[in-house]
């Protein structure tokens, strides 16, 4: 390319650039249309005359950093921040326009799409919605098992923003490690659900499938040295220098500013409000499981580091104790008009092969009436809102994603900051716009 | 709990509330249109209640002749970790409701996620697009009269 472009130079009109002046007016044009083309392109944000003293800077839809298809726009002073902008709406696939068209139990494969960093959590979020409004109560083994599959998707996630976090600030170390030990979570899941990625495991009143003792042994076996490789990951930025003067100090929202924007999960707990539902509002069992909320009082993007980092230590221990507390029995409530038989049962039973046909064609029909269930997901409270007019589709289905309610906070806790702490204050919100864009 | 919330809400705004409604241990209350604000500002200021957090809000159309929309507000006390919903009928004749962005600033981006989704028009609210459709999309997506394949050409495409 550069050989080729070099001769077109040579072949240019001598004299053509010769005065100051037609220079200054080529600029001046350039200049125009770049403004021209900013104009264009951003009919939804106008600023009024960008070039003046102030820059606008545009980054995204795809830009590493922002970790998908966020696109952000800035206005600087210098290196100063005025103004941010987020723009969403580049991953919008109408997800909650398309539950309104399926049964329920269609609907758990496109809960892996949202949050695609930890289906399985999303999975179980929106089953328990559906039991709620159905009013169905699940056995205890499918219950801890839940809890192990919430927990470990916390888990892969949070090590996802561990290694994109610690890049987006220089560590590229780290990304690796991180995603080592995330692979191993994704074998774990092959085993336990069929699937490294998009698992689907969940089914209402139940699980796809019991949790395996080769399943059981792998996770033991990861928990045996999951917590001496975090450890390592986390010496390598705890005891550096760049790291914490990259995060110190970075990001801050006020602990009344958090509320008020409706900031949860560790964003919220960074800010000094010790708040989990897996504490406040227990589901499943996590009343019966011990396990501490960390909180820090910094709120800045060191101290939600150190929050999501306690945060990994304390699902080792869930799952350490719900590995040890589980139940033999059924994964499956016995309530053949809801909840699907196993496939190999409706070959060769008239009774299953009824019910399948029933379930999968016409839905499971729970009552009319309106609920919304929230769990504790990875990034913040992970919540369902359903209507439903007694038929087999829900009436609405309303998501409400933390990502989304966390985003909105990104212009006051960049405002004034510097354009260089843009990439880690966007790694501390650990958005996913999956779930975000919905 | 239940008892206190209604019994204060009730020597406020006992004219206000239409019904009041539990499933599932969830309390729903339906309030006046014209008077979500105070019943909000009430509500998050109160200070043995102290619902500060607005955890959700968002719209549904019930497709019904009378009062068709429905904005929904999700709100939590993180003080005694209680949840409540508060509900407001909107009728398709008159398609505004006043916003709620000066006591939650969080409700920004959820008035216009609703009102992207639904044509609901948030009075006093700081900066109402669409946050998920293009800002020249003439339609509103969630209302049940909005086909699931969509419109073919509202969406133009972009320029080669």
């Amino acid at each position: 390319m550069k050989m080729d472009r070099a001769p077109t130079k040579t072949t240019m009109e001598p004299g053509e650039h010769g005065e100051h002046g037609e220079r200054g007016d080529r600029a001046d044009r350039g200049k125009l249309k770049i403004l021209q083309a900013l104009e264009d392109q951003d009919t939804s944000v106008t600023f009024d005359d960008p070039l003046e003293h102030e820059m606008v800077l545009n980054m995204g839809p795809q830009h590493p950093a922002t970790h998908g298809v966020l696109r952000l726009l800035v206005r600087l002073d210098g290196e100063t921040i005025v103004a941010a902008v987020p723009d969403l709406g580049y991953l919008h696939r109408g997800y909650e326009k398309i539950a309104e068209n399926m049964t329920y139990h269609e609907y758990i494969p496109h809960t892996d799409r949202l949050d695609y960093l930890s289906p399985l959590a999303n999975n179980v979020a929106y089953v328990l919605a559906v039991e709620k409004l159905a009013g169905l109560e699940v056995p205890l083994r499918a219950q801890y098992l839940r809890v192990i599959c919430a927990e470990l998707a916390r888990l892969a996630s949070h090590l996802v923003w561990l290694g994109t976090m610690a890049m987006d600030v220089g560590a590229v170390t780290v990304l690796l490690w991180g995603f080592r030990e995330r692979e191993k979570i994704q074998d774990i899941w092959d085993i336990l659900t069929g699937v490294r990625f998009t698992t689907t495991f969940t089914r209402i009143g139940g699980m796809a499938n019991d949790l395996s003792d080769e399943a059981s042994a792998m996770i033991r076996n990861f928990l045996d040295q999951f917590p001496e490789n975090l450890a390592q990951a986390e010496t390598l930025l705890v005891r550096n220098r760049i790291f914490i003067d990259r995060c110190e100090g970075v990001g801050y929202i006020s602990r009344e500013d958090a509320i008020g924007w409706g900031l949860t999960g560790p964003l919220l707990r960074a800010a000094g409000v010790a708040h989990d539902l897996r504490r406040d509002e227990p589901y499943l069992v996590y009343h019966d499981l011990e396990f501490d909320v960390p909180v820090y009082n910094d709120s800045d993007v060191l101290a939600r580091f150190y929050v999501r980092v306690q945060e990994m230590k304390e699902s080792v221990r869930i799952i350490r104790q719900a590995l040890e507390k589980i139940p033999p029995g059924p994964v499956n409530a016995a309530d053949p008009k809801r909840v699907l038989p196993r496939k190999e049962r409706t070959y060769g039973k008239m009774e299953e092969l009824i019910h399948d046909f029933m379930i999968v064609n016409f839905g499971i029909n729970p009552p009319i009436g309106e609920v919304y269930n929230a769990i504790e997901g990875s990034k913040g409270e992970l919540g369902f809102y359903i209507v439903s007019h007694g038929e087999g589709f829900p009436w609405r289905l309303k998501i409400r994603s933390p990502s989304f309610v966390n985003l909105q906070a990104l212009p006051p806790m960049l405002k004034g900051g510097m354009i260089s702490d843009v990439v880690a204050v966007i790694g501390s919100v650990d958005p996913v716009m999956g779930e975000a864009d919905k | 709990m239940k008892e206190k919330i209604l019994d204060r809400l009730n020597t406020q705004f006992k004219d206000s509330i239409e019904s009041v409604n539990e499933y599932r241990g969830e309390l729903t209350i339906v309030v006046r249109k014209s008077e979500i604000g105070p019943v909000c500002r009430f509500l998050c200021d109160d200070t043995e209640l102290r619902f500060d957090s607005l955890r959700d809000l968002s719209g549904t159309d019930y497709y019904r002749p009378h009062d068709r929309f429905e904005v929904v507000y999700n709100l939590y006390s993180l003080k005694n970790s209680r949840r409540i919903r508060i509900k407001i009928r909107v009728d398709e004749s008159d398609l505004h409701v006043p916003s709620v962005t000066s006591l939650w600033p969080g409700a920004n981006w959820l008035e216009r996620e609703t009102y992207d989704m639904f044509g609901i028009h948030f009075d006093g609210h700081p900066d109402l697009r669409r946050i998920y459709m293009p800002e020249e999309f003439e339609y509103h997506p969630l209302r049940k009269d909005f086909p699931l394949m969509g419109i073919p050409g509202s969406l133009t495409l972009p320029r080669k």
